[in-house]
C-alpha cells in the first residue's frame, strides 16, 4: 500500500487560474505573527499573574517563580520555552523564513541575488538544528498544561465547566497534536531507522513512526490551531482579570 | 558554400541512444579498463522513450507462481511471436532475464515487494504465469533512473542532445557517426572502432500513438542507409489501450496494468465483449488480440462515444486503485477531468512498438556490417510477430548488455580507427546545411503530418493489399516532395532543423513498412491483412529482410531458424512447460 | 470550439530576447505544449522547447507559465481562460533558446552521489513497508521544477553550496534504503550542503509528481545531520564510546 505521508492530486479546480501577488501570503503571515509577538512580549513584560481562580494562562504554567517564592515577571521563566519551540519548529521556519526575511517572498520569484545567504549553516540560525531540545523541554511544559486543564474543571464549590475550561482543555488537546507531529519527533520514533523490518516483523518503532507520520502530513493546521488557542486562552483569562468579562459556567 | 569545420572526438565505443539498452550496453562496454566509451543521445539523459513504459518487467523467477521458469517464458514468447522469432534470441532472454532484473535490485531498483520480501510480480496479457516485476505504474522510469545513474558512476561519456546524420563506414568497417549538436548547431565527428545503436523505435509514423518525440527510428534508418539489413519491417504492434479523449491525448498509453490489476472491457452495450474473441485468456489475452477485438467492436457498431471501448478498474476500490496504479489515476484526473477510481474510462488501439528493425546476431547483437551492434526496440528477433507485455524492457536489459559485450569483445580483436574519407563529411555538411537554404520549400512538419495521415490509412491496425499499394504510391509522392522541405531561423536549437532528419528517417523506414506488408500475404499476430485473413503454416517458415543500396529497398526471404529438438519439445505438450510440470491446480 | 487563446511566449537566446504574441484556436483538453506545437507547426518552426513523452512521465517540458514552474503537457490551456498565458524558460539555468535552458549543471551534481552500496548481494529481502518509503522518491521524473524553484539556487547562487531539492531526495534514496550501507551525512552536512535549505517548502509545491520533498526527505535528512554533527549529547556520547563516525541510529543489518 502507498504510504499515506504523500500528497495525492487533487480534482483540478474548474474555471481558470487566478493570478495572485506573490507577497500577499508572506504579508499575512508577518501580520499575524508580528501581532502575536508584540502581544506575547506586553503580556510576559507587563504581567506578573496569569491564575484567575482555577484557571492559569498558559503562559504562566507551570509557576516556575512561584514554586522560588519570587516572581518579577513570572511568564519570563516560562514563555521562552514555547516561543523558542515554535521559532525552531520546520513549519514555522517556513512561514517566517518567507514572512520576515523574504528568502524567498513566494516560489520562482526573481528576488535580487543576496550572496550572503548561508541558509540554517551560521549561528544564530543554526540554533534550529537543535529543535529536538526545545521539543523536550516543550513537552514538559504540555505536561503541565494538562495539569491545568483538567484543574480547570474544579471550581471551588467542585466540578463543573465554564468557557475558561473549555478553552484551556482545546488548548492542551491542540498542543498535543502539535507537539506530537512535530518532525524532530518523528524522527526520534522511528525516522532515523532505515529499516523496520529486519529484525523480522514490523516493530513498535514503525507504527509510532507511521502514526507520527500521518500527524505530520497536518503540522502546519496544529501549528495555527495551537498557536490561535493559546492566545485565546490568554486572553479570555486576561480579560477576566482585568474584569472586562466574566467567566461564563455552563453547569 | 562557406567551408565548414566540425570538432573530432575519438572513442572505441559510442552508444546511439541513453534509453534502457543503450545504457546498459555501455555499463557493459566500460567494464574494461582504459576503454574509452561514449553515449550520445537526441535528448537530455533519462528522458527516453524508456520512462514510459509503466506496467512492468517480465523475468520468470516464480515469487508469486513457483512452477515458472525459463521454459514457460520463452514457450510464452515464442507463441506470441507467432514462431517468426529468432528461438535462440528467445532463449538466451528467457534464461537471462532474471540476473539482468536482480542487477538492477543492487543498483538501487526498489521493486514492490511480496509479503515474503521478495519482488512481486504481476500478471499481464499472455504471460502464463504472474510475472512482471514492477514498481507501481512506472516501472520503465525505475530502469532508466537506475541505468542513468550507474552509467554517470561508471566513467562513461554522455553527450546529450546530438542529432546524429550519418554513420560512417569505410571498407566495409564501422568507422563512426556524424552529426551536431543541437544547442549550437556545430557539427561533430565521433571516429569509432564500434558502434552500438540503441535508438528504439519508429511509433511516430502513426497519428495516434503511444510513442514519445523520440521515435523517428534514427538509428535504425542510419544503419539501413549504411548497408544494415532489416527485418520483420512489416510487423508494428497497436497496444490495445490507449486514451482516446479529449484530443490533445489521444493515443497516450494506458498501462496493460490496469487489465493485469483486473480491469475490465466492455462495449457500448456493457458486455464484456473478450468474451467472443478470447474466452479463455479475456481482457489478458495477448495485445495483437485486444486490439484488434477493440477495433472489430467499433467497427461493429459498439465502440464508445469517441471510438473505442471502456475500461473499468473502479471495482477495485480507491485505496487499491491508487496504491497500484497511481500514475493512470493522476493522468486520468489531470488530463480527461475524470476519475478512475469512480467510473470506466474510454480506450483505443495506439501504435506501441515496432517489432521489426536491423537484424543482429542472437549471441553478440552483431548486424551484418562489422563494428556494428543493435540492441532494444532498434534490433529485430525477439519478438517475432507480436511483442508480450513487459517483455521490452527485460529486451533492453538482456541484449544491451550482450551488445555491450559484444561490442567489448569485437574491439579488443579489430583494428585501430578505420579512415575517415573528407570529401564524404564535407558533402554530409552540405546536406545537412540544405534545407536552410531553399527557398519556399515545404513545412517539415506537414511531412509528417501527411506521413502519419497515410500510415495510419493505408498500413495501421487493419490492411489490404490494395489499400497497402494506393499507401505505398502516396508515400513515394510525398518523399519527392520532402526533397525540398526547408526552414527557417538560426542553427541554434532548431527543431525545425531537427524535424527535417526525423522525417527523413520515417519516410525510409514507412516505405519499409509497406513493401514487407505487402510481401507477407497472410495474417499473423500484429500483421493483419483483411484480404489475407488466415495464419498460414508456410509463412511460418520465412522472415522478409530488407535492404537499401541508395536508390531502392531490396526485399528478400530469408528462413526462420529451426528450433533444436530439446526446444522444439516443449511446444508439444498442449499447454505451457510450467502448467505440465504441475500436478495440483494454481497455486493462489 | 471558435475561441481562441492568446500566448506570451519568450522567444530569444544568450543575447537576450522578448516576449512574442501568438494566438491559438482552442481545442477541449488542451494543454499549454499543444498550444506551442501549433504555434511551431503552423507560424514558427524554428520554436525550441524540450518535450519527449507529453503523457508527465520523462520531465522534459519544464517552464514558467504566468510565473508558476509547470509541466507544459499537464498544464491545461482552459485554467487560463480569459487571461493571456506567458511561458516563460526556466529562470535558474543559463539560457540557451526560447524555452530551451541549460540544465547541464544537474548532471555534474548527479555525478557526486555515491550509489546504493548494497549490505546484501541481491535479491533483497526487503518488506513493502520498508519499499514505501523510498519509493517515493523514485517518482521522481527529473523536471528540474524544484531545482527552478529553489530560493537557494535560483536567488542566492546556491550552487557551489547546494546540490538542490532534486539531489536531497536523490541522497534520501539511498540513504534510507533498508539495504545501503554507504554513509552519507557528510556529504549532506558539507559538499550537499543540506543546511543551505530554509524549509520554506517551495519544491513540494513546484513538484508535478506531489513528491513531499521536505517534510519527507530534507527535513529527516537535516534531522540526520543534526545527530551527527549539532546535537551535543550524541556527540558527546559517540566521543566517549569510541565511534567517531559511526551512522548514528540507523541498524544496516543484513536480513536473514
Amino acid at each position: 500500500m502507498a504510504q499515506p505521508l504523500e500528497s495525492r492530486p487533487q480534482a483540478r479546480p474548474q474555471g481558470s487560474a487566478k493570478p495572485k501577488a506573490y507577497w500577499v501570503e508572506p504579508l499575512i503571515t508577518m501580520l499575524i505573527l508580528g501581532v502575536w509577538v508584540l502581544y506575547s512580549l506586553w503580556e510576559v513584560f507587563f504581567h506578573n499573574n496569569g491564575t484567575y481562580q482555577n484557571y492559569i494562562s498558559p503562559y504562566f504554567s507551570p509557576g516556575v517563580g512561584k514554586w522560588f517564592g519570587w516572581h518579577l515577571l513570572d511568564a519570563l521563566y516560562v514563555a521562552w520555552v514555547p516561543f523558542l519551540f515554535r521559532f525552531s519548529c520546520y513549519y514555522y521556519r517556513k512561514e517566517y523564513y518567507r514572512g520576515f526575511f523574504w528568502d524567498p517572498p513566494g516560489c520562482a520569484q526573481g528576488d535580487k541575488p543576496r550572496p550572503r545567504y548561508s541558509g540554517e549553516t551560521k549561528w544564530p540560525l543554526a540554533i534550529n538544528n537543535l529543535h529536538r531540545y526545545f521539543w523536550y523541554l516543550a513537552v514538559i511544559v504540555l505536561i503541565f498544561l494538562w495539569k491545568d486543564a483538567v484543574q480547570a474543571f474544579f471550581f471551588k464549590n467542585g466540578f463543573g465547566v465554564g468557557v475558561g475550561s473549555l478553552i484551556l482543555l482545546v488548548n492542551a488537546v491542540f498542543l498535543t497534536f502539535y507537539t506530537f507531529s512535530c518532525h524532530a519527533f518523528r524522527h526520534m520514533v522511528g525516522g532515523k531507522k532505515d529499516c523496520y523490518s529486519c529484525d523480522g516483523k514490523p516493530t513498535a518503532s514503525y507504527k509510532l513512526w507511521h502514526k507520527v507520520s500521518q500527524w505530520n502530513v497536518f503540522h502546519g493546521t496544529w501549528a495555527w490551531a495551537s498557536l490561535a488557542s493559546v492566545w485565546a486562552a490568554d486572553l479570555y483569562i486576561r480579560l477576566l482579570l482585568m474584569g472586562v468579562i466574566h467567566d461564563v459556567r455552563l453547569f | 558554400m562557406a567551408h565548414e569545420s566540425y570538432e573530432t572526438l575519438d572513442y572505441d565505443i559510442i552508444i546511439i541512444g541513453a534509453g534502457g539498452s543503450g545504457l546498459r550496453a555501455a555499463v557493459e562496454a566500460s567494464q574494461v579498463p582504459g576503454l574509452k566509451v561514449a553515449v550520445v543521445t537526441k535528448s537530455l539523459l533519462g528522458k527516453a522513450h524508456t520512462v514510459m513504459a509503466e506496467g512492468g518487467v517480465a523475468a520468470s523467477f516464480g515469487n508469486l507462481d513457483a512452477p515458472d521458469g525459463w521454459q514457460t517464458h520463452f514457450y510464452d514468447t515464442m507463441r506470441s511471436g507467432h514462431f517468426i522469432n529468432n528461438y535462440r534470441m528467445a532463449e538466451i532472454f528467457a534464461k537471462e532475464a532474471p540476473e539482468r532484473v536482480l542487477e538492477l535490485e543492487s543498483w538501487g531498483a526498489v521493486f514492490d515487494r511480496t509479503k515474503e520480501g521478495r519482488i512481486m510480480q504481476r500478471p499481464f496479457g499472455a504471460h502464463t504465469f504472474r510475472r512482471l516485476c514492477h514498481i507501481g505504474d512506472h516501472t520503465g522510469l525505475e530502469l532508466i533512473r537506475t541505468m542513468q545513474y550507474k552509467s554517470l558512476h561508471s566513467g562513461i561519456d554522455v553527450f546529450q542532445e546530438v542529432t546524429m546524420t550519418k554513420l560512417l563506414v569505410q571498407d566495409g568497417h564501422v568507422a563512426g557517426a556524424f552529426g551536431y549538436f543541437r544547442e549550437d548547431g556545430r557539427f561533430v565527428l565521433f571516429r569509432a572502432r564500434a558502434v552500438v545503436l540503441a535508438t528504439g523505435g519508429w511509433g511516430k509514423i502513426f497519428k495516434v500513438t503511444s510513442n514519445s518525440w523520440e521515435s523517428t527510428g534514427d538509428g535504425a534508418a542510419l544503419a539501413f542507409r549504411a548497408g544494415a539489413d532489416m527485418m520483420d519491417m512489416e510487423m508494428v504492434q497497436f497496444h490495445p489501450t490507449g486514451m482516446v479523449w479529449p484530443p490533445g491525448v489521444r493515443g497516450i498509453l494506458v498501462t496493460e496494468g490496469v487489465r493485469g490489476e483486473g480491469g475490465l472491457l466492455r462495449n457500448s452495450e456493457g458486455e464484456r465483449f473478450m468474451q467472443t474473441y478470447d474466452p479463455e485468456r479475456m481482457e489478458l489475452s495477448s495485445r495483437d488480440v485486444v486490439a484488434r477485438s477493440i477495433f472489430k467492436e467499433v467497427q461493429a457498431g459498439r465502440g464508445s462515444p469517441h471510438g473505442g471501448a471502456w475500461l473499468d478498474i473502479s471495482h477495485k476500490g480507491p485505496e487499491y486503485v491508487k496504491a497500484k496504479l497511481p500514475g493512470m489515476y493522476e493522468q486520468f484526473l489531470t488530463l480527461a477531468d475524470l476519475d478512475i477510481t469512480k467510473e470506466p474510462f474510454e480506450v483505443a488501439p495506439t501504435c506501441h512498438y515496432t517489432m521489426g528493425g536491423l537484424r543482429v546476431d542472437p549471441e553478440t547483437c552483431a548486424t551484418n556490417i562489422p563494428g556494428l551492434f543493435a540492441a532494444g526496440e532498434v534490433a529485430c528477433g525477439l519478438h517475432g510477430a507480436n511483442r508480450l507485455g513487459g517483455n521490452s524492457l527485460s529486451d533492453l536489459l538482456v541484449f544491451g548488455r550482450r551488445a555491450g559485450l559484444g561490442a567489448r569483445e569485437y574491439v579488443s580483436g579489430a583494428p585501430d580507427f578505420a579512415p575517415v574519407d573528407q570529401a564524404e563529411l564535407e558533402a554530409e555538411m552540405d546536406r545537412v546545411l540544405e534545407p536552410f537554404h531553399r527557398e519556399n520549400g515545404i513545412n517539415p512538419y506537414h511531412v509528417h503530418e501527411k506521413l502519419q495521415e497515410i500510415m495510419t490509412n493505408h498500413a495501421g491496425i487493419m490492411r489490404s493489399g490494395p489499400v497497402l499499394e494506393e499507401g505505398l504510391n502516396k508515400l513515394l509522392e510525398l518523399k519527392d516532395q520532402a526533397r525540398n522541405m526547408s526552414i527557417n531561423g538560426s542553427r541554434i536549437y532548431n527543431p525545425g532543423w531537427h524535424a527535417v532528419f526525423d522525417v527523413e528517417n520515417m519516410l525510409l523506414l514507412c516505405e519499409g513498412i509497406i513493401r514487407s506488408a505487402l510481401e507477407r500475404k497472410e495474417s499473423r499476430g500484429a500483421h493483419w491483412r483483411t484480404d489475407y485473413p488466415d495464419e498460414l503454416p508456410e509463412w511460418q517458415k520465412i522472415n522478409f529482410v530488407e535492404s537499401y543500396d541508395g536508390e531502392g529497398i531490396r526485399i528478400r526471404t530469408e528462413p526462420v531458424n529451426e528450433m533444436p529438438e530439446d526446444l522444439a519439445k516443449l511446444f508439444t505438450y498442449g499447454k505451457a512447460p510450467g502448467l505440465v510440470q504441475q500436478s495440483g491446480g494454481k497455486e493462489s | 470550439m471558435s475561441e481562441e487563446f492568446t500566448l506570451r511566449v519568450w522567444r530569444g537566446d544568450k543575447t537576450g530576447g522578448e516576449e512574442v504574441e501568438y494566438h491559438v484556436p482552442a481545442e477541449t483538453g488542451m494543454v499549454v505544449l499543444d498550444a506551442l506545437h501549433h504555434i511551431q507547426h503552423n507560424e514558427a518552426p524554428d520554436l525550441a522547447v524540450r518535450w519527449n513523452c507529453k503523457a508527465a512521465h520523462c520531465g522534459s517540458c519544464g517552464a514558467e507559465v504566468n510565473g508558476q514552474p509547470k509541466l507544459l503537457c499537464k498544464t491545461r490551456m482552459d485554467d487560463y481562460v480569459g487571461q493571456t498565458v506567458s511561458v516563460k524558460p526556466m529562470q535558474t539555468f543559463p539560457i540557451i533558446k526560447d524555452l530551451v535552458t541549460d540544465v547541464s549543471w544537474n548532471y555534474q551534481v548527479a555525478k557526486e552521489i555515491p550509489m546504493l552500496e548494497p549490505t546484501a548481494p541481491a535479491p533483497f529481502n526487503m518488506q513493502q513497508i520498508d519499499a514505501d518509503r523510498v519509493q517515493e522518491f523514485h517518482r521522481c521524473i527529473e523536471c528540474f521544477l524544484c531545482q527552478d524553484t529553489c530560493h537557494v539556487l535560483r536567488n542566492h547562487e546556491g550552487q557551489r553550496q547546494y546540490f538542490g531539492p532534486r539531489f536531497m531526495i536523490k541522497i534520501a534514496e539511498f540513504e534510507m534504503h533498508p539495504m545501503d550501507g554507504a554513509d552519507r551525512v557528510p556529504l549532506l552536512a558539507h559538499e550537499a550542503g543540506v543546511n543551505m535549505c530554509n524549509v520554506t517548502k517551495c519544491c513540494t509545491e513546484v513538484c508535478p509528481q506531489h513528491i513531499r520533498i521536505t517534510d519527507n526527505a530534507i527535513i529527516p535528512l537535516k534531522e540526520r545531520v543534526a545527530d551527527r554533527y549539532y546535537d551535543p549529547v550524541k556527540i558527546l556520547l559517540r566521543r566517549l564510546s569510541g565511534k567517531k563516525n559511526a551512522p548514528t541510529g540507523s541498524s544496516h543489518k543484513v536480513s536473514q
